[in-house]
């Protein structure tokens, strides 16, 4: 318990004494990861919407896929974006890699089939009891999609959510893509990774501790929000 | 009924463009089993059609399949020879169930008008006339999701006559409401009815048919029993099953 | 009274969330120019780049951008042309890196030294020793506790060098007691420290280390654990790509004698950590 006191006092000294070098980690935590999760909300809740709404041959397999890629192991999604990303893989002459940009990529592949998935269950859902009047009122497929991803909305913020908690905890994947570089793409995770590396364990606990505490705020943020939202428009 | 004018849209009996609706031998059949068999009429404009029969007799199948929701296993529907597209477009259904959008009151009713491209100048004054002949004007900005059943029966009815149907479809409307909701709900169908929208509907309650219909069509298990002006078919019923069904026997 | 759309609020909170991330600058992705070097674990853990990269970056106007990561897999990034200048510590593997033409303008840098750590109640009896193979044949025949990297680092490739000079070749699939962890030297350290096990490590990490407990320093002092630095440039007529003009002023200034008098003053608790050797 010692080294747990320890680091909570860290913790709360770090946040009190907030330090440039802290900021600028916890400010491109954020600023990656909620590029990625913008980015990852533009393509996966269509996406979802997609799959729940039109038929097409082999739809259960993009189901049973997306499913399968919500537990895409970090490391082999950052190994698979370094390679590409690489000055000698196919995209190297853009020289993304060791960016931040590289950051946000490979935390939207990962996010992508989680909140594709869950929009998926969520539209897929709506659909069934929808389908019918909408399509009496004259809807098309495009439009019942957009239409079940809006009336669907306080549910899908579980799924932003679920993608957001993803990216920002992500480290396998940042640190491969990123490269950890010192005021440049290091990030809470990596940042932890590297204290702990260096055996300042309360020191790391303690950047934990503000990451999750940061995360936790982000996710009541948006829950009160939605609460509130709900209570309005039923 | 103070409601305003009749909205220019509401098609008379002379301008229709999708009446005569003509069914032809129509049969569907889902899991091996013959849920409407052979089922033949004609439906002219400017009129107040009731489809009776007890429960599941087929009667709501009838309706999706009129309205293009279904595809018939054999038989043709025709909407004056329009396509199913084309001919959805003119006209409404109200569900049993009807299901309204997570959002206020006017919205739900806006929503057809965005679907269907009415003009954008026009949309605002239809919703306004809609609420207010549906008495639903000071829920305006109301979650539709709050309403109750009554309230969102009127709703889905709002929602129809928005759109300014030739014919309005409604699949047994007051099946969940209480008297009171089923009266103005009547009030509300007589008006669109006497506006010259042609009505077809569903139900199993033989004392709204008395009340409504100007013309019955009788559906037992599948099979078109009777088709008969209102007035001869709840004094001469032909077949044993309408006699029966207005004697309150129970239909097996 | 109005039907229009009504002004949502959680679309409202969402997209004031968004906005200033997307535009906000990142932290530091200035137009200035920089270039990638990929480096050992020990000189960014030991806190020696946190000391001269400002230096660096001051004289010569550039960024360097350290991806600290093993030896093996630094060569390897040199090898894919994702970096400009290599600096790690595994001399005869650069030379044959070198030799196969992956780099160039392979310089001694700086060197410092490997010693063998193990829990202060010291099971297999090597304290105090100076000679590191026969320490490991201690180990060996002791079956104590012994973790390897296991991840082709520059310290790896030593400490199978100094199984290799006492004779043995443990194998983890068959000796119990001899563990990889296919960690860096600091997870390797941390785990060392709770199975109370052996573990060779370079001194500027031992001496950054900060998880220490139980363990500490029971061989040292040893020419076989002299531990030598070097700098390279990437090659650039396989990786065109590569800035070798600015890489070679940060070799340049780091091989300099004003660089060598940087690394020399480099100090943590009162000790210097690095000493330069670069030929002038």
């Amino acid at each position: 318990m010692d080294g747990l006191g320890a680091s909570v006092l860290t913790a709360i000294h770090l946040i009190l004494h907030l330090n440039h070098d802290l900021l600028g980690i916890i400010v491109l935590s954020f600023q990656v990861s909620l590029v990625a999760l913008a980015f990852g909300c533009i393509i996966a809740l269509p996406l979802g919407a997609a799959v729940a709404v039109l038929r097409f041959p082999g739809r259960g397999l993009v189901v049973a896929a997306l499913n399968a890629a919500m537990g895409l192991p970090g490391v082999v999604v950052g190994l698979v974006v370094y390679l590409l990303l690489s000055r000698s893989g196919p995209f190297g002459e853009l020289g993304l890699l060791f960016t931040p940009s590289a950051m946000v990529i490979a935390q939207c592949v990962l996010i992508v089939p989680i909140i594709a998935a869950l929009t998926y269950q969520t539209v897929a859902d709506l659909h069934e009891k929808y389908d019918e009047q909408l399509r009496s009122l004259g809807s098309g497929r495009l439009r019942t999609m957009f239409t079940l991803l809006w009336d669907g909305r306080f549910s899908l913020v579980t799924a932003v959510l679920a993608g957001f908690g993803r990216a920002i905890a992500e480290v396998g994947t940042v640190i491969i893509v990123g490269g950890n570089i010192n005021h440049y793409t290091r990030v809470m995770t990596t940042a932890i990774a590297l204290e702990s590396m260096r055996g300042d364990l309360p020191l790391a606990v303690a950047l934990g501790i503000v990451l999750i505490v940061l995360a936790l705020g982000i996710t009541l943020l948006a829950q009160v929000v939605r609460d509130a939202a709900s209570r309005r428009y039923g | 009924m103070d409601a305003p004018s009749p909205p220019t849209g509401h098609a008379g009996a002379s301008a229709s463009h999708t009446l005569p609706l003509s069914v032809d031998r129509l049969c569907y059949r889902a899991d091996g089993r013959e849920l409407l068999s052979a089922v033949s009429f004609a439906v002219q404009a400017d009129t107040f059609n009731v489809i009776l029969g007890p429960n599941g007799a087929g009667k709501s199948l009838l309706l999706r399949l009129c309205h293009g929701l279904l595809r018939p296993s054999s038989g043709r529907i025709s909407w004056r020879g329009l396509s199913p597209a084309q001919a959805r477009a003119r006209h409404a259904m109200v569900f049993q169930h009807p299901v309204v959008l997570r959002r206020s009151v006017a919205a739900n009713v806006y929503y057809p008008l965005a679907v269907r491209h009415v003009p954008r100048s026009e949309r605002r004054d239809r919703v306004r006339e809609a609420l207010e002949v549906t008495n639903l004007a000071h829920l305006a900005h109301a979650p539709a999701t709050r309403l109750s059943g009554g309230e969102q029966q009127r709703l889905a009815l709002a929602r129809a006559w928005a759109l300014r149907p030739e014919v309005v479809l409604l699949d047994e409307p007051s099946a969940n409401l209480d008297p009171r909701a089923t009266l103005d709900l009547e009030t509300l169908v007589n008006t669109m009815r006497t506006r010259g929208t042609a009505v077809i509907m569903t139900t199993h309650d033989l004392a709204q048919a008395r009340r409504l219909s100007e013309r019955v069509l009788f559906l037992n298990r599948g099979r078109l029993l009777e088709d008969a002006a209102a007035r001869d078919f709840f004094i001469r019923p032909a077949s044993p099953e309408a006699q029966a069904f207005l004697a309150g026997e129970l239909l097996a | 009274m109005t039907y229009s759309k009504r002004f949502s609020a959680p679309l409202a909170i969402v997209v004031v969330c968004l906005l200033p991330s997307v535009f906000a600058q990142p932290a530091r992705a200035s137009d200035k120019p920089f270039i990638i070097v990929a480096s050992t674990t020990s000189t960014q853990n030991s806190g020696l780049f946190g000391y001269i990269l400002p230096k660096i970056e001051k004289d010569l106007g550039i960024d360097i951008r350290v991806v600290a990561v093993g030896t093996g897999a630094a060569l390897d990034m040199g090898k894919r042309c994702d970096a400009d200048a290599l600096l790690v510590h595994a001399k005869q593997a650069e030379l044959k890196y070198v030799a196969a033409g992956f780099g160039i303008d392979r310089h001694d840098l700086m060197y410092n030294d490997f010693v063998i750590v193990g829990p202060s109640s010291d099971p297999a009896h090597i304290g105090g020793m100076n000679n590191p193979a026969a320490a490991f044949k201690k180990i060996y025949h002791d079956k104590a506790i012994f973790l390897s990297r296991g991840d082709d680092s520059g310290t790896n490739i030593r400490e199978l060098a100094l199984w290799k000079t006492a004779g043995l070749t443990p194998m983890s699939a068959r000796d119990a007691w001899y563990k990889e962890t296919g960690s860096g030297m600091g997870a390797t350290l941390n785990t060392a420290r709770e199975m109370d096990a052996y573990t060779l490590t370079d001194r500027a990490t031992w001496i950054s280390f900060k998880n220490k407990g139980d363990l500490k320093i029971l061989v040292q002092g040893s020419p076989q654990l002299y531990n030598q630095y070097g700098v390279m440039l990437v090659n650039p007529a396989r990786c065109p790509e590569t800035k070798v003009a600015l890489a070679r002023k940060f070799m340049d200034w780091l091989l300099s004698a004003h660089g060598q008098h940087v690394i020399a003053s480099y100090r943590l608790d009162g000790r210097q950590l690095f000493h330069p050797d670069a030929k002038q």
